[in-house]
């Protein structure tokens, strides 16, 4: 084996996996956030499809998207690899644990908030990536005007198998931009209206917000980073950023379209 | 049998080099053909170990714990002193062997002491080297302590924990040499036999402590690096564990034993509460820097405090005897441990004594609470402080300097030392005494050594503070490797040294028959009934005051407990798997036999002097009363099975410094 | 007072244990945990019962050999202490006490609550040493450490080796241990020149002795009886991706 490989297969290198993987998931939830941020524009979605284009057809973030799902797929999997050897440790169980006393039950529940956010995770891409990718959406047809960019007018037009995911046109003559894009945020807008879907998402964002509670600031304890000038910072933006902020505006979004949309 | 200490002749300065120079010398190569056996992974066994194991020789070592880093050496808290004089104080090798001689009252080996204070210096080299983190300064040098009975700073420590690090630095070599395959660890296992072979100590039986199984190991020397005896008295503050077992056997085997009636009793220990107790607690020496030392001056107030209606923060000042400060004004409470055990029995003897028991004295750090709380308020120019906010301030400092003793102290009792003054009272501690060596650390079996407490070499009758881990370290590092090897230079045609030799199934059938005995004796009490029992004789009768009539009625009487351990004992389980039960039967069985010979030296000791007092021999004043005329000599005792010891002397030379009365005055 | 105490009784590593109900009366606060069982022992001994075993030595808290796995947590319900300083005053009249040995894979039981620590002896001859022969040193001061280098060395260097951190760890994980063992020595100059080649070789072992991976709850540490920090471990990961990817060897 390679020192490389070697370092990675001991039980410190696939935490470094689960640390490495875990962090760069988490600068892609802020990104992802700010996307979707775009549904609370009050623009019948116009912001979000154009969004949803983006991110899907610019091909740095195309590469990126790819490392992302690899990403997600290595964290799970070393986390699985971790936990059975983990288990492997104590084959006989204490008749009785009083790990309340010791430690915070994120941190040892980090397996069920993960098994939780990876079935959401895939109900997620299923319901928005999947269908985006492959089902056969209406698209939206956004007139803007070019005097008042708020003046939109929209109007639904069949799904069409040549028509270019996302197209812009600029009437100068009409004093019209003209924007035709599939017509993501009509999936978001009708998933959204569903009770125990908006639920399932609440409780995902819950799990969201315990794993990362305790994720954040151990994925850099487990990287080695342990300077007393920083790490009342990274520990501020686990519990706040991470742990709250974050959770807590993804949630808002369902609840948002389920009480207001 | 004539003893022959082998001290090299010429100036005390240069015996140790000289004599290096004159010992035969093993050629590296032929190194790796010799085995050597040590018993016991304490600082002296373990540094031993690790050294030869360097040098080239294959060593097997033993301990009986599951790690060698759990020898007691472990537990030593308060420091290691060294001549290194980093301190611009006026220390010198000199000085520490003076300091060294004086406090054990003139019955140590010169020319021992002296090269302990030699190689002291080096000690400390070889530690830092090995990554022991003691204490340093902000400038990043190291940092240094005082200790009773000294005038200079020469104490290194690591905190309270400096026999922990120490022994850490030694384990870690040994580690080393362990993963080289040049030690051979046995973990475990405890010896219960030595074996000799045509005159010369060839190897051991050994018990392995899990499966019970009986090992015959083999070598060309066997080191007993195995500790002290203090847990003859059963409330000692040493390890359960703790035993004399290797080192009687070997004296039943024909080493002699030193003076064995040299105990040392520590005067800062916490106090027994009741039966239950298993051990005594020490606290550290160091605490009488800063505590004063009391008991109440009326009969009425000790009583009522023995009772309960009062507590020690109800006696004024003016009812206080603070009588280590009355009696010895120029050292006050840092009297040496001897001097300041002796005057707390005797305040606790005359009805003074502050517990339940009446036996304990009070440890007060009001006075130190205060100076220090005053000195901060000066330091942060606090001009309006008051009196809450200096004890607040005062508590913090003392927090900083012994906040683990503290903390251990309130642990075990359930009082808090910061509000209340601690209760202490001596307990057996350290034994000086030990099997006899001469220079070579070779006891009057060939081929077997002792080194560290197992010795009784370099303490004299009272061993100073931070004198014990000096000298386990320096017979393993420095002295052991170079005197071995005067001796096995002869060996170098022996080869390996069978183990199926008749000595060796002579060795082993007596093990085995004494542990079958204990299986099959049908008795109705346990080990511990015994041993508790062996303690209290020991304690009240050859403990900290001893007199004529005492010993021989202990000596009476040990032999009665004897006879009835061998018919009453009972050991549960069986021999083939891990019996703690019988472990302790068979080192019982070996300190009830120490006892009675502990007691005949002390009644042959027509002198009291340093641990050693007895009540017919001291001044008007109640101080110890030496007799060097008589008794400047090393009591060496030869086993003679049933009948009475023997008595060997060897007669003490002082050619360097000057025999005085000791004066704390 | 008086207790119920189950205790976990196995003869040996290869049988099957089980908890076995024993009373403890007239149990005086002033006693230590260990004085209660060594009185329920006698009792044992005098019913013809074998007693139970444990393991302790010192008696003082400092030699690491006490261990005791008391009501779910090991060296008991109070922080910073061992087993043999625990004191029955923690208890209260009518307590049931659960009392287990440490349970880790690579701490087999020997015997009842005895269990076999080897483990981490192989861990520490793996690397826990600075390889210099007895005489080689120079003086101890010719190489100043910063304080508070030393200071962090040293609270690295109190570890007892109990493997109370093992037992607390829902993994069973040795990190805390080995992060003192390799913080000690890769804090101090004289540590520096088998820094990489250490931890590499201790982790190694750590993981071949089958002790489970640190998953950062931080129970360790909270229960470690004499307080080693979790950041050990912060610095155990530091060194090692460190010498991952600077070591020659």
């Amino acid at each position: 084996m390679s020192n490389f490989a070697k370092t990675f297969s001991s039980s410190l290198g696939k935490k470094l996996v689960m640390a490495l993987t875990g962090i760069f998931l988490c600068t892609f939830l802020i990104v992802h956030l700010i996307g979707n941020l775009q549904l609370f524009k009050d623009d019948a979605g116009q912001a979000f499809n154009a969004y949803a284009y983006f991110m899907t057809h610019f091909t740095p973030i195309k590469v990126v998207s790819y490392l992302l799902y690899a990403s997600i797929i290595i964290h799970a999997l070393y986390a699985l690899m971790i936990t059975s050897a983990n288990k492997k440790a104590r084959p006989v169980a204490y008749a009785m644990q009083a790990s309340n006393q010791n430690s915070a039950w994120t941190s040892r529940n980090m397996g069920i908030l993960g098994t939780i956010l990876f079935i959401f995770i895939v109900v997620h891409m299923g319901d928005f990536w999947w269908k985006y990718h492959n089902a056969e959406l209406p698209y939206a047809r956004y007139e803007i005007s070019l005097d008042n960019p708020n003046d939109i007018q929209v109007s639904e037009v069949p799904y069409d198998a040549n028509r270019l995911v996302h197209s812009e046109i600029v009437d100068p003559q009409a004093g019209k931009k003209i924007i035709i894009s599939k017509d993501l945020y009509k999936v978001v807008q009708n998933a959204f209206q569903t009770w125990w879907y908006v639920l399932l998402y609440v409780i995902a964002m819950f799990a969201l917000a315990f794993h990362l509670v305790h994720g954040f600031k151990s994925a850099f304890q487990t990287i080695g980073w342990n300077n007393n000038r920083y790490i009342p910072l990274v520990r501020f933006i686990g519990v706040w950023v991470f742990g709250l902020l974050i959770p807590i505006a993804f949630a808002a979004m369902p609840v948002y379209f389920f009480l207001f949309k | 049998m004539k003893l022959d200490a082998k001290i090299p002749a010429g100036p005390l300065a240069e015996k140790w080099s000289k004599h290096k120079f004159n010992l035969k010398l093993v050629n590296p190569a032929n190194k790796r053909k010799y085995t050597v056996i040590v018993v016991g992974t304490g600082l002296a066994g373990a540094s031993a170990a690790a050294s030869l194991a360097e040098l080239g020789y294959n060593v097997k070592a033993f301990c009986y714990q599951d790690s060698p880093r759990r020898a007691h050496s472990i537990a030593a808290q308060g420091g290691i002193n060294a001549a290194k004089n980093y301190q611009n104080d006026g220390d010198s090798v000199y000085r520490l062997f003076y300091d060294t001689i004086k406090g054990g009252d003139y019955r140590a080996r010169e020319a021992n002491v002296y090269r302990l204070a030699e190689v002291s210096a080096n000690i400390i080299d070889q530690c830092v080297a090995q990554g022991v983190p003691f204490a340093r300064e902000y400038g990043g040098l190291l940092d240094n302590r005082s200790f009773g009975g000294v005038q200079v700073q020469r104490t290194f420590y690591a905190a309270g924990q400096t026999g922990q690090q120490l022994l850490l630095g030694a384990y870690s070599a040994l580690n080393r040499q362990i993963a080289l395959g040049t030690v051979k660890m046995y973990n475990r296992h405890e010896m219960l036999d030595i074996v000799n072979v045509g005159g010369k100590t060839r190897g051991i039986i050994a018990r392995n402590l899990i499966t019970g199984e009986i090992e015959r190991h083999s070598g060309h020397a066997v080191l007993l690096a195995t500790g002290g005896y203090g847990n003859v008295f059963f409330l000692s503050t040493n390890a359960m564990g703790s035993n004399v077992t290797a080192a009687w056997k070997a004296h039943k085997k024909g080493a002699f034993f030193g003076n064995p009636c040299f105990t040392q009793i520590h005067p800062t220990c916490i106090p027994v509460s009741g039966e239950h107790q298993s051990k005594l607690t020490l606290m550290s020496e160091s605490l009488r820097n800063d505590g004063r030392i009391w008991v109440p001056a009326k009969t009425e107030d000790a009583q009522a405090i023995q009772n309960g209606t009062k507590r020690g923060n109800d006696i004024p000042e003016e009812d206080r005897d603070y009588y280590l400060e009355r009696r010895y004004p120029s050292f006050g409470n840092l009297v040496p441990r001897d001097v300041a055990s002796r005057a707390a029995k005797e305040r606790c003897d005359a009805g003074f004594g502050v517990n339940r028991t009446g036996q304990a004295v009070f440890l007060d750090y009001t006075f130190a609470i205060n100076r220090y709380g005053n000195q901060e308020v000066n330091r942060l120019n606090l001009q309006d402080a008051d009196e809450e906010k200096v004890k607040e301030l005062g508590i913090a400092v003392v927090k900083e300097k012994y906040g683990n003793l503290f903390d251990m102290y309130k642990q075990i009792t359930g009082d808090d030392p910061y509000q209340t003054p601690m209760k202490i009272y001596p307990a057996v501690h350290y034994t000086m005494g030990g099997l006899w060596v001469d220079y070579n650390l070779m006891t009057t079996l060939e081929g077997c050594y002792a080194l560290g407490e197992a010795n009784f070499s370099d303490h004299g009758a009272n061993r100073l503070g931070a004198s014990a881990l000096m000298q386990g370290l320096a017979d393993g590092y420095f002295v052991i490797p170079y005197t071995i090897g005067d001796y096995l230079a002869d060996d170098i045609r022996t080869g390996a040294i069978p183990t199926n030799s008749p000595e060796f199934d002579e060795a082993e059938k007596a093990v085995i028959d004494r542990i079958q005995f204990f299986m099959n004796n049908k008795g109705t009490k346990s080990v511990d009934f015994f041993h508790k029992r062996l303690g209290k004789i020991m304690w009240d009768k050859c403990g900290m005051a001893r007199n004529a009539q005492g010993l021989q009625e202990a000596i009476e009487e040990i032999k009665a407990l004897r006879a009835e351990f061998w018919q009453d004992v009972r050991v549960p389980g069986n021999a083939e798997s891990f019996n703690p039960e019988l472990d302790k039967a068979g080192r019982v069985a070996d300190f009830l036999e120490l006892g009675e010979l502990m007691c005949h030296d002390a009644l042959h000791r027509n002198e009291s002097c340093g641990g050693h007092f007895r009540e017919e021999y001291q001044t008007e004043e109640g101080e110890a009363l030496r007799d060097d005329t008589n008794f400047a000599y090393v009591a060496a005792w030869e086993y003679k099975g049933e009948e009475k010891p023997v008595l060997h002397k060897e007669e003490l030379v002082f050619e360097n410094v000057k025999l005085t009365q000791r004066s704390y005055k | 007072m008086n207790l119920t105490l189950k205790v976990w009784r196995q003869p040996d590593t290869n049988s099957e244990g089980n908890f076995e109900t024993y009373k403890a009366n007239d149990v005086s606060e002033d006693m230590s945990f260990l004085e209660m069982l060594d009185t329920v022992n006698e009792n044992l001994i005098e019913d013809g019962v074998e007693p139970v075993a444990f393991d302790h030595d010192c008696r003082e808290g400092i030699c690491g050999m006490c261990s005791l796995f008391i009501n779910g947590r090991p060296h008991g319900p109070l922080h910073g202490v061992t087993t043999c300083q625990l004191h029955m005053r923690s208890f209260k009249d009518g307590d049931e006490i659960v009392i287990e040995p440490w349970r880790a894979n690579a701490f087999p039981v020997i015997k009842d609550l005895v269990v076999d620590r080897t483990s981490f002896e192989r861990i520490q001859q793996a690397g826990a040493y600075i390889s210099v022969n007895t005489g080689a040193a120079g003086d101890a001061n010719q190489i100043p450490v910063p304080k508070n280098d030393a200071d962090e060395s040293f609270a690295a260097a109190t570890c007892i080796g109990c493997g109370a951190c093992v037992a607390a760890c829902k993994n069973s994980s040795a990190m805390l241990f080995v992060g003192a063992k390799v913080s000690q020595f890769a804090l101090l100059p004289q540590g520096q020149p088998e820094r990489e080649k250490r931890v590499l070789a201790m982790v190694n072992q750590m993981d071949e002795e089958g002790f489970g991976a640190c998953t950062n709850t931080g129970a360790c540490s909270a229960e470690c009886p004499k307080e080693i920090p979790l950041s050990v471990i912060t610095r155990l990961n530091r060194e090692y991706l460190r010498a991952s990817l600077t070591s020659k060897d």
